[in-house]
């Protein structure tokens, strides 16, 4: 039998919204269902909160389940509730009396954006709104963490960022720490602060999502990462170059500094921009930019030094 | 045609016991083939409480009594029926048969309708800390709850055609006036009533099975 997970060492900081992004078949839903031990892992431990989960008995374990919210790629929203009653379930379950899951419900609703929508089923909604309401009935119990299974997958690109941005949202005023795992490097680059990518059950590269994604060291990882930006190396071999090509990475404020034109400005050498993007993760700028240096090799020497100086990450290509 | 042969408070009667025969399989039909029908699906490969044992021994007990003809299971079970019931005959002794015949059947019927239930509402479930009871009974049985009723309304139908069978232990019915007029004594006339009357009263039930699963199916 082939190990589904191998090698597995990973700790969430409070607060964070780390990404786990691996092709189907990667470990990664694997992964995610260990957390609450929905798979429970043939050795080692899972520790959630302080508690060690793998410790717990059938009891104990469902006590500790409702601190930790989960919501899934196809909703799995109960199809004979209304949504009121659906995100009231995990309410019930935890044994609250009727008035404060009125109040709860009332306020999960509010949060979500789904008060006119509170005596449908879950058939009259959209995919977007049954997401919405899997996050209120994730949220219900005030869990500290959320697991968040393909949760856009199955939405459309307009739909996928709200719900992106609720998360961020919930992340920021609840200070709930988000674990999500995905396909689609989009979404970590939209809402994660930290990522972790897999491959045949292992985790091949993890970090800060920025540096992951200005210098990816895997090879899956940089398919990844060309997902959602033309990573500058490709494209330029067919434009007329005599002088030097640099690859210039700019994060943070910098990225809005006129830092190139004021560095070749000392010297006598010209540029011409050959490739480049300009975006941002999360919410740090970034830019990645191909330019042709021409000039002297002094004045080239000069510029990478000053631009590095400078805080900016050069990479000389030719 | 007349119906001079038709003596209307004998089918009075033949109705009402029918009805009777009907109304009380019915019930423990679906008390017993409800518990039966959810303990083979939570035992089954990759459920709730995966047992392969106590599947396959409950499996093979269902298909024996799914298998033996129902007027060979009704004698076949006599001592039993009349220690449960106290007589063997009668619309009373043709009580424990009906059930025995239909239950297997509808657990079946049960456990195919909540295999349609969605796995991943059960998973989510799950991960909100519900305990295996609270998921049948709040998610499984109520999620599957239009594929159980028209297995009750199925099985329904089916307990009306057993009945027919009951005369051969005096359990009256329509089914068994039919046979006993209208087949063993040539009067086409009383089989043609209560051949109506069950047809009657099989759409009824279908009709009413079918408008329960329009009311509770949210699809």
């Amino acid at each position: 039998m082939t190990e589904a997970l191998t090698d597995i060492e990973l700790t969430v900081e409070k607060g964070d919204i780390f990404g786990v992004i691996g092709h189907s078949g990667a470990g990664k839903s694997t992964l995610l269902r260990c957390v609450n031990l929905l798979e429970r892992p043939t050795s080692g431990k899972v520790v959630v909160n302080g508690k060690e989960m793998t410790a717990l008995r059938e009891k104990e374990l469902q006590q500790e389940r409702r601190r930790i919210g989960m919501i899934f790629q196809h909703f799995n929203l109960l199809s004979t509730a209304t949504v009121t009653d659906n995100i009231a379930f995990p309410l019930k379950l935890a044994k609250w009396r009727a008035p404060q899951i009125k109040e709860r419900v009332d306020e999960l609703l509010e949060l979500v954006g789904l008060r006119d929508h509170a005596a449908k089923y879950p058939s009259q909604l959209s995919g977007g709104q049954k997401q919405r309401v899997g996050i209120a009935r994730a949220l219900a119990t005030n869990p500290d963490v959320l697991l968040c299974d393909e949760a856009t997958s199955a939405l459309d690109p307009q739909t996928t960022q709200s719900i992106l941005q609720l998360l961020q949202d919930i992340n920021e005023k609840l200070g709930i720490t988000i674990l999500l795992i995905t396909h689609e490097m989009h979404v970590i680059r939209s809402i994660c602060n930290r990522v972790a990518v897999m491959d045949g059950g292992r985790i091949v590269e993890r970090g800060d999502v920025l540096d992951v994604f200005l210098k990816p060291q895997h090879p899956v990882t940089r398919e990844f990462v060309g997902q959602v930006s033309e990573r500058p190396d490709g494209g330029f071999a067919s434009a007329r170059h005599d002088g030097t090509v640099l690859r210039i990475q700019f994060v943070g404020e910098s990225t809005y500094e006129p830092v190139l034109y004021e560095v070749v400005r000392e010297t006598d050498a010209t540029f011409a921009i050959l490739q480049g993007t300009v975006s941002r993760m999360k919410n740090t700028p970034y830019g990645q930019l191909l330019v042709e240096l021409r000039g002297t090799s002094g004045d080239t020497d000069r510029i990478v030094r000053r631009l590095r100086e400078r805080g900016v990450d050069v990479e000389v290509m030719s | 045609m007349t119906f001079e042969n038709v003596r209307w408070d004998e089918v009075w009667q033949a109705t009402k016991d029918t009805l009777i025969m009907l109304g009380f399989s019915l019930l423990f039909t679906v008390l017993i083939g409800l518990a039966l029908g959810v303990l083979l699906f939570i035992t089954s490969r990759g459920q709730l409480l995966q047992n392969g044992f106590i599947y396959r021994v409950l499996s093979v007990i269902v298909n024996i009594t799914r298998s033996v003809p129902f007027v060979i299971l009704m004698i076949s079970i006599f001592p039993l029926t009349k220690w449960l019931v106290g007589t063997s005959i009668g619309v009373k002794g043709a009580i424990p048969p009906l059930v025995i015949a239909a239950a297997p059947f509808f657990a079946r019927l049960v456990e195919a309708a909540l295999r349609e239930v969605d796995r991943g509402v059960i998973e989510a479930a799950q991960a909100m800390g519900a305990s295996k009871w609270t998921i049948v009974w709040r998610v499984l049985l109520r999620e599957a709850r239009t594929g159980i009723i028209a297995a009750i309304t199925v099985t329904a139908v089916t307990l009306v055609s057993y009945t027919a069978m009951s005369g051969v232990v005096g359990g009256g019915g329509l089914g068994d006036l039919a046979i006993r007029y209208g087949y063993q004594r040539f009067q086409p006339d009383v089989m043609i009533v209560t051949v109506v009357l069950l047809i009657v009263l099989v759409q009824l039930l279908q009709s009413a099975g079918d408008q329960l699963v329009r009311k509770y199916s949210r699809r």
